[in-house]
C-alpha cells in the first residue's frame, strides 16, 4: 500500500523495487489464504463424506427414524482435544476428519499472519516486521494456553 | 429432519451469511446463531463455536480476492491486529467474570449508537489528503485504492490511530467474549474514525477477523464447542458465499455499502439487545 510513499525508515529500496515487492506480497498473501481456504475445504468434504458412509442411516433426506437432534445438544460427542482428534483420526471417524479441515481453516489466518512477517523482511519495513512478529506471538500463545 | 437435510439446508444458509458478511466486513456468525438457535433448536454454546469458525471462513474466503484486488489496507489491518489478538486473549480471561446478559445488552447499544453514526454519515465521501497523526505516518498506514465503481484511483490518508486502536481492542474482547469476529465495532473504527474509505473499511474488516476469531478458536475447540456436524455445513457454505460476495464488493458504491452495513447492524442490535433481556 506504500507505493507513492516509501517508508522513511525503511533500508534503501529504490521505489520502482519497492512497489514491485509490495505487489508480490499481496499476491502471497492472497495465495496462502487461497490455498488454506481450498484445502480446508477439501478435507472436510471428505470427513462430512466419510460420515455418510459409515452411517448410510443418516444419508436420507426423508426418515422420521433418524434425527441430527441429538447431535447438536450439549451432551453431543466428538474430538475436542488433540489426543481424541488422533483416535479418531486412527480409527478413521468421519468427525474426526472434519475436525481435522476446520482446524486447518483455523489454522489459515495464523499462517497468513507468519507469511506477512516474512514478507515485511522481504519489503525492509522493520517496524512493521516488530508489528507483525507481536500479532504472531500473541496468535500462538493463544493456542498454547488454550 | 436426518442429518442429511440438515447439513444440507443449513449449508445454504451459511452461503448467504457468507455473502453477506464479506460485502459488510462482519463474520456473518451473528447471522448464523440465531438461525442456528431458534429454527434448528442447537445449543446456544455450539451455536457460538460455529460462530467463531463462521467468522474464520468468511474471512480468509473473501479475503484472498481483496487484497488480489488491491480493496485491504493490509499495513493499517496488520497494525491494528495488535489490538485485536490483544483484546481477544484479555477477552477470553474475562468470560467468567462478565454475566453474558449484561454483554449482550452493551453491545446492542454499541451497535445500535455505530448504526446511528454510519447512517448520519453515509454520503461523506471526502478522503483525507493530509494528516498529522504521528502514528499512521511513523508506520505509514496510509493507502491507495482502485475503486471499481467509479473507475477512478483514490490515495487516502489515516488519522485518529489511536481512537481506532482503543476500539479494535474493544473488539478483539468482544469477539472472544461473544464468539463473533466484531466487525460491527470495527468497521465503524476505520470509517468513522479513522476516515479510510468505507469499502476499504469493510475489506480491511474482513481480513482482520479471521485473526481475532484465531486467537480464541483454540479456546472454543478445547471447551468441545467445535461440533463437525454443524461446523462442517457452516464451513463449506460460508466459504462459498464469502468468494461470491467478495467479486461485488469493488463493483458496490460506498454509500450503497454503508447502507446495508447500516441494516444488517440494526438486525444484529436487535438480536443482541433481545438476547440480553429476555436471557
Amino acid at each position: 500500500m506504500s507505493r507513492e510513499h516509501p517508508h522513511p525508515h525503511a533500508a534503501p529500496l529504490r521505489a520502482a523495487e519497492l512497489t514491485r515487492r509490495v505487489r508480490q506480497v499481496e499476491l502471497a498473501i492472497s495465495w496462502v489464504l487461497r490455498i488454506g481456504v481450498i484445502v480446508s475445504v477439501l478435507v472436510i468434504g471428505v470427513g462430512l463424506l466419510l460420515m455418510f458412509l459409515h452411517h448410510p442411516e443418516q444419508a436420507r433426506l426423508w426418515d422420521d427414524g433418524s434425527n441430527y437432534h441429538a447431535l447438536v445438544q450439549p451432551d453431543a460427542y466428538f474430538p475436542h482435544s488433540m489426543a481424541q482428534l488422533r483416535a479418531a483420526l486412527a480409527a478413521g471417524a468421519g468427525s474426526g476428519v472434519v475436525v481435522l479441515g476446520v482446524l486447518l481453516l483455523i489454522l489459515t489466518p495464523v499462517l497468513r499472519v507468519a507469511v506477512s512477517v516474512l514478507s515485511f523482511v522481504y519489503e525492509r519495513d522493520m517496524p512493521m516486521v516488530l508489528v507483525t512478529l507481536f500479532v504472531l506471538t500473541v496468535l500462538v500463545l493463544s493456542f498454547v494456553l488454550a | 429432519m436426518t442429518l442429511l437435510a440438515f447439513v444440507l439446508s443449513l449449508g445454504v444458509i451459511s452461503i448467504a451469511a457468507g455473502a453477506l458478511g464479506s460485502l459488510v466486513g462482519l463474520g456473518g456468525g451473528v447471522l448464523i446463531v440465531p438461525v442456528l438457535v431458534r429454527f434448528y433448536d442447537v445449543d446456544i454454546r455450539l451455536a457460538i463455536g460455529a460462530s467463531i469458525v463462521s467468522v474464520i471462513a468468511t474471512s480468509s474466503g473473501a479475503a484472498a480476492a481483496y487484497v488480489r484486488d488491491e480493496m485491504t489496507n493490509l499495513r493499517a489491518g496488520m497494525f491494528l491486529e495488535i489490538a485485536t489478538v490483544t483484546g481477544a486473549v484479555t477477552g477470553g480471561y474475562l468470560t467468567t467474570l462478565l454475566p453474558a446478559r449484561f454483554l449482550y445488552i452493551l453491545f446492542g447499544v454499541v451497535l445500535a449508537y455505530s448504526a446511528l453514526a454510519t447512517y448520519r454519515h453515509r454520503h461523506a465521501t471526502a478522503l483525507l489528503s493530509h494528516s498529522d497523526d504521528r502514528l499512521a505516518n511513523y508506520f505509514n498506514l496510509h493507502g491507495h485504492y482502485r475503486d471499481e465503481a467509479e473507475h477512478r484511483d483514490y490515495d487516502y490518508k489515516v488519522k485518529n490511530t489511536w481512537i481506532g486502536l482503543a476500539m479494535m481492542y474493544v473488539a478483539g474482547m468482544v469477539s472472544a467474549l461473544l464468539g463473533i469476529g466484531s466487525g460491527a465495532l470495527k468497521v465503524p473504527a476505520m470509517d468513522l474514525a479513522m476516515h479510510l474509505p468505507m469499502k476499504v473499511s469493510t475489506a480491511t474488516s474482513n481480513f482482520m477477523i479471521g485473526v481475532t476469531a484465531a486467537a480464541s478458536a483454540g479456546m472454543y475447540f478445547e471447551r468441545g464447542q467445535i461440533d463437525p456436524v454443524i461446523a462442517a455445513p457452516v464451513a463449506i457454505g460460508v466459504l462459498l458465499g464469502s468468494m461470491f460476495g467478495a467479486r461485488y464488493l469493488g463493483r458496490a458504491t460506498n454509500k450503497g455499502v454503508r447502507l446495508l452495513f447500516v441494516v444488517v447492524l440494526i438486525a444484529v442490535a436487535a438480536e443482541m439487545l433481545q438476547r440480553g433481556v429476555m436471557g
